[in-house]
């Protein structure tokens, strides 16, 4: 996978413009500017405290930049909260899994399709017939996205009893399941095992080929390498370097930021 | 892990196509024409999880009136029923959507001299007191929660406990309406046409009904789509907020709703008791109910049942105790709480689980 399969891309998911979030007198995000084009995966890489999170938060808002814009789509999103930002199609995965562990398996993914539900309140107290045709489709749904990461036969178990590798499988689905644009995935490899990686990187991968923009912030060198059309390295909050996987590798500022310390990455 | 990605990895072909996905949500159709799964997916219940035990266990409860040896124990279940939708309430705050409330009871007070002082002193039958009561509950509960739920965890306990002590106050010095100190006298008692529901016997059937109602509510929202968001709130406000859950407003009606079903509660408690005063209100009994939720068990539905009949019944057994009674009960709580965290319905489920 390389960067020419997209160079025919139709256009810009996601513009950050001249984006900062100052901590007191600490610059954690300086002056950021870059794109995701419609349909590539792009990864942000950098030492730790390089600002990786913080511009994650930003994006999804969690966290409202200091100054500088963020454009989903062609519309300005940096003011707006957090749950509208899903609507317009931000779907996101946490560094710290946030599953329901009290909820089963299945219910985590349902709860994943409230962008798209329409029951309200009164439908929730009195059991109405139409809520329950919804949730018969969401229901539908969810376990199609659970067979597509072989957690079907999980469905009905409670989400905390998953094994650790299995609960960020069901996070990257119950994100999937909010019909997202642009999924932004905070280091989906961390803590797997080689083979746990693998397959995540076949997930996200796939998901890609299906035609998903994703933003990825991944420590895992060789999930970066493989899975990204498009690479951004970030130190202390600043730009370093943005280019393809090679010519990232190559780029003497990046090796000497942030390879150069990390030889067996 | 490993086992998974050995065993499950599917060819790409047999994925169900994603773009479907996707273009659900831009139509926003809510359909969700996904390729058929291959595993057959269990159809949502007509009857949600736990409405069916419920209405069992409430059938059984209309014997209560014909085998009680005396009105006194007619009138201790008509209590406990009272306390059940309080304690279901506060479980649904507490237990299913994480926010912790220290002024239940305040709610639960405004319930019942909002039903209480429009029967007394504007002669309003009960009947129009009871959705009075839910209206009074709820909008103070929406009213505190609009401030209260922007904070988290202590803080929000504190600000709960600080509104349940602002409202005792109130009780206590709006005498011409309250009574003030001296309680709240000359509420009269529900009546079906001519006949008056003033006997524990006769207005049993009314909090019967009428709590197995709120039990039936409860159970059908816990198990839909705007319960699951609440749930998902007590799960991970976070991890909700990712999924477009708007966590403040799900939080405020949550809020409101368990507010409007302890106003109920106040209502069905002023006309059963015909009297009502402000200690029953305070930030004590909110402390008990809180407690009764853990005892009953946490963000469990059958938990609050539990909780409920812990709560009327313990103190009558330790009655002979006189004021030993705090003391035993203080400590019988204790060591539930220590040695059983997930309370009484938990430790059910565990031998459930043991027996299979």
């Amino acid at each position: 996978m390389s960067g020419e399969s997209i160079a025919a891309a139709t256009g810009d998911i996601l513009e950050v413009a001249g984006l900062s979030r100052n901590f007191g007198a600490i610059a954690a995000v300086a002056d950021l500017s870059f794109k995701v084009r419609e349909g590539e995966v792009k990864a942000v890489i950098g030492p730790n405290g390089a600002g990786k999170t913080t511009l994650f938060d930003m994006i999804a808002g969690v966290t409202a930049p200091s100054s500088g814009r963020i454009t989903l789509a062609g519309e300005r999103i940096e003011r707006m909260p957090a749950h509208k930002r899903v609507d317009r199609g931000i779907g996101r995965t946490f560094q710290t899994l946030q599953i329901f562990t009290e909820m089963s398996v299945l219910e985590n993914v349902v709860v994943g399709h409230y962008p798209r539900g329409h029951s309200g309140w009164v439908n929730a107290l009195l059991r109405l017939p139409s809520g329950l045709s919804e949730e018969r489709r969401e229901r539908e749904h969810a376990m199609a996205l659970l067979e597509r990461v072989g957690l079907a036969d999980r469905a009905n178990d409670r989400a905390g009893d998953l094994s650790f590798g299995d609960r960020k499988l069901l996070e990257l689905m119950r994100a999937l399941a909010t019909g997202p644009r642009l999924l932004l995935l905070d280091e989906p490899a961390a803590g797997l095992s080689h083979a746990g990686a693998e397959r995540m990187m076949e997930i996200v991968a796939e998901l890609n080929a299906d035609g998903l923009s994703v933003l990825l912030v991944e420590h895992n060198m060789r999930m970066v390498m493989n899975l990204s059309h498009d690479i951004l390295v970030i130190g202390n909050g600043r730009f370093i370097a943005e280019g393809t996987p090679d010519a990232v590798r190559t780029n003497p500022d990046v090796i000497a930021a942030y390879l150069g310390e990390d030889e067996d990455a | 892990m490993s086992q998974t990605a050995a065993t499950e990895a599917p060819p790409a072909g047999a994925l169900p196509a994603h773009d479907d996905v996707r273009d659900d949500a831009r139509e926003g159709t809510g359909g969700t024409d996904a390729a058929p799964a291959a595993r057959p997916v269990r159809k949502p219940r007509l009857f949600a999880r736990n409405a069916v035990s419920f209405v069992v266990l409430w059938a059984l409860m209309i014997a209560v009136p014909f085998v009680a040896p005396n009105f006194y124990v007619v009138s201790l279940v008509n209590l406990f029923l009272i306390y059940v939708i309080l304690i279901a309430s506060l479980n649904l705050v507490i237990g299913f959507c994480g926010q912790i409330s220290l002024g239940h009871a305040g709610f639960f007070g405004l319930g019942a001299y909002a039903s209480g002082i429009l029967s007394a002193k504007f002669g309003l039958t009960p009947w129009l007191g009871l959705p009075a009561a839910a209206l009074a509950g709820g909008l103070g509960a929406f009213v505190i929660g609009l401030p209260a739920l922007r904070l988290h965890g202590h803080y929000l306990a504190m600000a709960t406990l600080g509104f349940n002590a602002i409202l005792v106050v109130l009780f206590n010095e709006l005498i011409p309406l309250t009574g003030g100190p001296n309680g709240l006298l000359g509420i009269e008692p529900f009546a079906l046409g001519p006949i008056a529901l003033d006997t524990d016997e006769t207005v049993f059937w009314l909090v019967w009904i009428v709590s197995l109602v709120v039990m039936i509510a409860i159970a059908n929202l816990v198990d839909s789509r705007m319960g699951r968001s609440l749930r998902a709130i007590g799960g991970s406000e976070r991890g909700a907020a990712s999924l477009g859950i708007d966590t403040y407003r799900t939080k405020l009606a949550t809020f409101a709703i368990a507010g409007a079903m302890a106003g109920i509660a106040g209502s069905l408690y002023a006309h059963v008791n015909l009297y009502v005063s402000p200690e029953t209100f305070s930030v004590f009994p909110s402390i008990m109910l809180l407690v009764m939720v853990a005892l009953g068990g946490t963000g469990r539905l059958w938990g609050p049942i539990f909780g409920a009949a812990v709560f009327i019944a313990v103190p009558q057994v330790l009655l002979d105790f006189a004021d030993l009674e705090l003391l035993l009960f203080g400590l019988a709580m204790l060591i539930v709480l220590i040695g059983f965290p997930a309370g009484i319905a938990g430790l059910a489920d565990g031998w459930r689980r043991w027996l299979k």
